[in-house]
């Protein structure tokens, strides 16, 4: 059942088309991770559910109901925000009860303990509600913030890169973190990030925006394996997939129509000289400790693969390659699929 | 380009009561790419300040190609250090930049002139010398800066974390730019970064600090493969070098140790211990699941990154997270057994944290 529904929903500032007809479903119990660089519209979009801006064109419903025109106040959903705003002279405890205490809800004293204790001991911060805001660690503040939405139980959660101002370790820490709550109480999530990690390890399904458009809905493995269109591609993996021009590969059979070949750093094999047609040079070979990452020189192009770390490789060796499940795009960039054979 | 070999002996630097350098000794050879790595706080922007110049040590000597320069200054001394590589002069051109220094020399503009074109040469960018750098993308105006510390024709490039403040895909790009281009020039490098990624990726040689004193010296794989301390197998690697605590003795020759009442295979271990606190390390790509294996966990949760996930699993010694192909089917909250590649485990004292020695991870270089 789809618990938020965008339909078309386009807005401008200025010049500036910030979204564009766009159009998404969120489930009921489904993490929705919008990615996509600063400017591609994913804030706007949040913004545009939560009712801090009004679209242009286009309607908004929340469980059924269209909200397009409602205020913010009415929509029931929570909004957490990529910088912790506590309230600095208010304990753990307290910033957590804020949400709860609003004279619109008038919900009992005693349901707002349990609330805030439950949710403090989801966050692993049970042992601080009685400090002050402002005697936390950054991960901690995150944490109290992340809370101060999970003690209410709206329709669905807004999350603006919540985890970004946070050091690697607590971000990958958090992340884990983030994902088991959520699937304990079957929260649904709209998230939007710049960080592919955050979104390949804890979306249910990714939603590549780009310019205000929305290029992709998929789960993770869709969106990885199965991109719709070139940018997409290009969005998840680490080193980012490689791109050449068809006409530099005449040995692989693309379909008509093919612009450019994509081949992922783990489908791009390389092994000895062997009588093979095409023949690339190790340009350089990074150790990056559980693998290499091989440089290779084709045609004028330098192409990565990756190679077991204890590979004995060097430069200026050539090595046959070989395409496993190449992805083929045109020239506008839309993918090309292969014919049946 | 000239070339050196800057050497490091006893070299200490206090601030205070607070030592921030406690006695480092290295050789860096001619055109070795060198990374200092550690966090921050851990005395290496201060190590890397003391060979230019711009701090005095407490004690011991620095030595460039065998000359000792330790007390002279740092215009003296024949090394550029690069502090920003995106910092440029707005309202010059290209060739202007880059030709500053020798300006500021009071170099002869022809000879200024034939300088700026064979560093633009090399730096592939003599197509740009009449660009304004306002123009210029990312790449070449790391290029031009490199251009401007390059055209002295210094003995050594000192970096300190030039590209700290870039996004993680951007500084990628310029890690491999950096490095091609040192491959080109050979000139020889310290580089000054917190980012083990960018250390890993770059250097020939990497110096690992922590609290003022090196932890170990070696090779980008030595010290992934072979890490001589907890400190060191916890820093290097994403996800870091997993442990497991465990209480043991250990014979000379011991191929195995017992965790609980599982028997875990090591690599033959060459010193004896008494009954202590020991630690078995392990990479996460180095464990698999397999339903018999006696040492068991619940899996936590999977992250899935393309070709590979993260599983982490709560075990009896602590979590662990493991590296598996993304086409493993797992399930969040299922009990399963895990095994190790033995050859590649590691051995540690769990109090001082060193490593124990064992066979394969003999050759360890320490500072």
């Amino acid at each position: 059942m789809a618990n938020v529904v965008l339909r078309h929903v386009s807005k401008r500032f200025g010049h500036v088309e910030a979204v564009r007809a766009l159009s998404l479903a969120i489930n009921h119990g489904e993490f929705v991770v919008l990615l996509g660089p600063s400017g591609a519209g994913k804030t706007t979009t949040l913004r545009l559910i939560s009712g801090l801006e009004r679209p242009d064109a286009g309607s908004i419903s929340i469980n059924g109901r269209d909200v397009t025109r409602d205020p913010p106040g009415t929509r029931d959903i929570a909004f957490v925000f990529q910088q912790y705003s506590l309230y600095p002279h208010l304990t753990v405890y307290d910033n957590l009860a804020f949400p709860l205490r609003s004279p619109a809800h008038r919900i009992p004293e005693l349901t707002i303990r349990k609330r805030v204790e439950q949710t403090a001991e989801l966050l692993h911060i049970a042992g601080k509600l009685g400090n002050r805001a402002t005697r936390l660690s950054g991960g901690e503040m995150q944490r109290v913030a992340i809370g101060r939405a999970l003690v209410r139980d709206p329709a669905i959660y807004l999350m603006d890169e919540p985890l970004s101002s946070l050091d690697a370790k607590l971000r990958a820490e958090l992340r884990l973190e983030l994902k088991r709550i959520q699937v304990e109480l079957g929260a649904t999530i709209l998230y939007v990030t710049h960080d592919q990690v955050e979104a390949m390890t804890m979306a249910s399904r990714i939603g590549v925006i780009k310019n205000g458009a929305l290029l992709q809905l998929g789960t993770p493995r869709e969106i990885y394996e199965n991109p719709d269109d070139r940018y997409v591609a290009s969005r998840l993996g680490t080193p980012q997939i490689n791109f050449l021009p068809a006409g530099l590969m005449p040995e692989v059979a693309a379909p008509s129509g093919t612009d450019t070949i994509g081949v992922r750093t783990e489908h791009l094999r390389i092994g000895k000289l062997n009588g093979g047609g095409i023949v690339g040079r190790v340009h350089r070979v990074e150790h990056l400790g559980d693998q290499n990452h091989v440089y290779l020189e084709y045609r004028g192009q330098i192409l990565v693969t990756l190679a077991d770390p204890h590979q004995p490789l060097e430069a200026g060796q050539d090595v046959e390659l070989k395409l496993v499940d190449p992805l083929y795009f045109d020239a506008a960039g839309r993918r090309v699929t292969a014919a049946v054979h | 380009m000239h070339m050196a070999q800057i050497r490091v002996e006893n070299l200490r630097k206090s601030f205070d009561r607070f030592a921030a350098v406690q006695d480092s000794n290295f050789t860096i050879e001619n055109g070795t790419f060198f990374a200092l790595l550690g966090p921050s706080g851990c005395g290496k922007t201060t190590t890397l300040r003391m060979i230019a110049g711009l701090e005095l040590p407490t004690d011991g000597r620095i030595l460039l190609d065998g000359e000792d320069v330790t007390f002279r200054r740092a215009a003296e001394r024949d090394i550029a250090f690069v502090f920003q590589l995106f910092a440029l002069y707005p309202h010059m051109n290209v060739e202007q930049n880059i030709s500053f220094p020798l300006k500021c020399q009071g170099m002869p503009r022809r000879e200024a002139h034939e300088r700026v074109k064979e560093t633009a040469r090399l730096l592939r960018i003599e197509h740009l010398l009449a660009s304004r750098t306002s123009k210029l993308s990312g790449g070449d105006r790391q290029r031009v800066a490199l251009g401007r510390a390059m055209v002295r024709r210094p003995k050594a490039f000192l970096m300190d974390e030039p590209l700290g403040a870039l996004d993680a895909e951007f500084r990628q790009l310029m890690c491999r730019e950096l490095r091609d281009l040192h491959d080109r020039i050979a000139a020889t490098t310290i580089y000054v970064t917190h980012d083990q990624v960018e250390a890993m990726a770059m250097a020939d040689r990497i110096a690992v600090m922590n609290g003022g004193r090196i932890e170990q010296i070696g090779s980008p794989q030595e010290i992934y493969d072979r890490p001589s301390s907890m400190f060191v197998a916890d820093f290097v690697g994403s996800p870091p070098m997993n442990f497991l605590h465990f209480d043991a003795g250990l014979q000379a020759g011991d191929r195995a140790v017992k965790i609980r009442d599982a028997s875990i295979a090591v690599p033959e271990v060459c010193e004896a211990r008494a009954i202590g606190p020991l630690v078995l390390g392990v990479r996460p790509e180095h464990i698999r699941f397999a339903d018999a294996a006696p040492l068991r966990g619940r899996v936590f949760g999977a992250e899935y990154l393309g070709t590979t996930q993260i599983v982490t699993v709560v075990t009896e010694q602590g979590r662990l997270k493991a590296r598996l192909p993304s086409s493993t089917s797992i399930q969040v909250g299922e009990t399963v057994g895990l095994t190790f590649r033995s050859d590649c485990l590691a051995l540690f004292d769990a109090q001082s944290g060193s490593a124990i020695q064992t066979i394969g991870h003999g050759s360890v270089g320490h500072g």
